[in-house]
């Protein structure tokens, strides 16, 4: 093939080094994250600081690693409201298992694991059998789980609140991989960071470099062709369902790990910030587009508004305006920088 | 295909029901709890209580308790419901109403919202007792009697225990945005504390936030000396978050759960302001079965407060099986 009829072709035209960063679906998120971060760090010494990062960091941790399958999901064209009531769901059972039925630790994280997973699986399978919008499916599902969270722990313990795992056998094993701190210049540093680093690295690897992220990619961009052509589009849903609860799972024990207590109405409503913090990240809601780095930038923008208005010691009556001021600005620059790109390119 | 995959479904469910079932509860830490009360008075009436809170609030679970219980020991019939929205709330109380109760049970945390249909109750010659919030517009509605605890009382009451211990900046948490008795709660404490008190709102429903921000006030300001939390689920974050700030603020909550009472008996918290929430359900009930028994009204129909009531060093021992209960 020569040169001239390659040019001819837009689909493998010659792009620009900058055309190819701007078109990025996280660049928007990450010129968002260091502005804010800028604008912090020089009006606050303790946001810059080891132990303000820490503070920071820890918020975007918790929030980032949902965003994560979140946005995959998303990118996979669905939704997914249960998932803050999930993590819910995943700490009380491992809570109630251990410290009221008696079952080991680890046998209780295995079976919270297990009934996580088929939480996922319904989601997931009731959404392709039926063909309703994900929206409808998983509502049901947060109201249901929502309902169950409650009902169960009023039950068995007769408050809203599950309490003494720390005093379980084999508590302080689990502590040390999901609720214990790293030492960092002074400051502790939770471990949850550096998980929340390492899935969103294994989330970003299954989406650019594995055939699976691929079927995620054509799921989301266009169901009907991607049939045709022969991806798996039921079975990329039902898994990417099950990954969602799979990290609802890992956070909601997270939770209950570092505390020793877990409420029954933990996650209410948090299924919004994760959705957020995936649009951020370049995420559209249409799908077929978006990034895991651009969510975990995202997370990472919310975790640092949040923190750096206390910091600056501002009201934190408005603080939520705030927010929503500053998300709304996120996603129209994220719009702005995608046009001028795509406009660059033709 | 499809064997296959109901196959797998069955499975899933399955198994996590078998290792639950197949497990004994000789290595539980928490023992459930003996839930039958005592004899039955066999009044036989018919109750019905309204109340404003969530249905995951360890307070209102805790009413909810009392409620039942009273129920049981009178021999009465309660039905229990809640919504935390004014114009539902007052939709719950028509309904009620409409079903004839011997008696009504009413929280109000919004008075105005709730005005017909409690003045509705009331000419109808069912008799209403409120309780929680709403003492100022009690008996104006025609109740019989009020049961509660004063929020500004009980927040001054802090402000002046905190001021003993020094304390001149202080924090107050708030935990739930636009709850107006929390608002009254840290208008309290400012009003007997003398020195500065900074609300910082939080999220109930994501309480790692709320440790980090909590942690992120006292990095940012070294001379905060006094941490007031709102609700027990909080207080054991803003523990954690004074730990890891390295503050030495002092920390005092609202209402009770074990935790806190295992806390406040080891000395990371000064004290706990407790309103009993079990008898403003309890005795709202009692009150009701002998005002229809007997035509008693307890003090003459003057509020009758349940708190505060101060949870020390000195009792927080004997209450803490009854937290953990989720009686106290």
């Amino acid at each position: 093939m020569t040169a001239a009829t390659a040019t001819a072709d837009e689909r493998v035209a010659h792009v620009g080094l900058l055309r190819r960063i701007l078109l990025k679906p996280e660049f928007g998120a990450l010129i968002g994250a260091i502005v804010i971060f800028v604008f912090f760090a020089s009006q606050s010494d303790v946001f810059r600081s080891a132990a303000g990062a820490a503070n920071w960091l820890d918020v975007s941790s918790v929030l980032g690693l949902m965003a994560v399958p979140v946005a995959l999901l998303m990118i996979g064209g669905h939704f997914d409201l249960s998932a803050g009531v999930q993590t819910g769901t995943a700490g009380l059972a491992t809570g109630i298992m251990t410290t009221y039925w008696g079952l080991q630790l680890y046998a209780a994280w295995a079976v919270s694991l297990a009934l996580m997973l088929t939480i996922g699986f319904i989601n997931g399978f009731l959404v392709t059998r039926t063909g309703l919008p994900s929206f409808i499916i998983t509502l049901g599902m947060f109201l249901g789980l929502q309902g169950l969270n409650l009902g169960v722990t009023k039950q068995v313990t007769n408050t809203v609140q599950v309490e003494n795992l720390d005093l379980v056998p084999g508590y302080h094993a689990l502590f040390n991989i999901l609720g214990s701190t790293v030492t960092i210049g002074g400051a502790k540093f939770q471990i949850a960071i550096i998980w929340w680093i390492g899935f969103t690295i294994v989330a970003s690897w299954i989406l650019v470099k594995t055939r699976f992220g691929n079927w995620i990619f054509a799921t989301g961009g266009e169901p009907n062709a991607s049939k045709n052509v022969g991806v798996r589009t039921n079975r990329t849903t039902i898994t990417l369902f099950m990954m969602v609860s799979f990290m609802a799972w890992f956070v909601g024990n997270t939770q209950i790990v570092r505390s020793g207590t877990i409420q029954a109405q933990v996650g209410i409503g948090q299924e919004l910030y994760y959705i957020v913090a995936a649009v951020i990240g370049g995420c559209l809601l249409t799908g077929g587009y978006g990034s895991a780095i651009g969510a975990s930038l995202g997370a990472l923008i919310f975790g640092m508004t949040e923190v750096g208005i206390v910091n600056l010691n501002w009201n934190s009556d408005w603080f939520k305006l705030f927010v929503g001021v500053m998300l709304l600005l996120a996603v129209l620059a994220n719009q702005f920088v995608r046009r001028f790109a795509e406009q660059a390119r033709r | 295909m499809i064997g296959k995959r109901r196959a797998w479904v069955v499975v899933a469910v399955a198994v996590p029901m078998l290792v639950v079932s197949a497990c004994s509860s000789r290595n539980a830490v928490n023992k459930p709890h003996n839930k039958s009360g005592g004899g039955s008075g066999g009044y036989g009436y018919k109750i019905a209580v309204v109340t404003h809170g969530g249905a995951g609030d360890s307070f209102w679970s805790i009413v909810k308790r009392g409620v039942d219980q009273a129920g049981k020991d009178m021999g009465d019939t309660v039905t229990y419901q809640s919504n935390g929205d004014p114009q539902q709330q007052s939709q719950l109380i028509d309904a009620a109403v409409n079903a004839n109760p011997d008696g009504l049970v009413v929280s109000m945390a919004n008075p105005e919202a709730l005005r017909t249909s409690i003045q509705n109750a009331v000419k109808k010659g069912i008799p209403v007792i409120t309780i929680n919030s709403g003492e100022a517009q009690s008996k104006e509605y025609g109740a019989l009697s009020h049961i509660g605890s004063d929020e500004t009382v009980a927040g001054q009451a802090v402000g002046t225990e905190l001021k003993k211990d020094g304390v001149k900046n202080a924090i107050c948490v708030i935990q739930e945005a636009g709850n107006v008795g929390l608002e009254q709660r840290c208008a309290g404490v400012k009003a007997t504390l003398g020195g500065s008190v900074t609300n910082l709102q939080v999220d109930n429903n994501n309480l790692q936030a709320a440790q980090s921000i909590i942690a992120a006030k006292l990095q940012s300001d070294k001379s905060i000396d006094g941490v007031v939390t709102l609700g027990a689920q909080v207080a054991a974050v803003a523990e954690t978050a004074i730990a890891s700030a390295g503050s030495s603020a002092k920390l005092v909550t609202f209402d009770l759960n074990a935790t806190v009472a295992k806390d406040i008996e080891s000395g990371k918290m000064l004290f706990a302001v407790d309103q009993q929430p079990y008898l403003q359900g309890y005795l709202a009930v009692v009150m009701l079965t002998q005002y229809k028994a007997n035509l008693n009204v307890l003090g003459g129909g003057q509020p009758v407060l349940t708190g505060p009531n101060l949870i020390t060093k000195e009792n927080a021992a004997a209450v803490l099986p009854l937290a953990a209960g989720g009686t106290r």
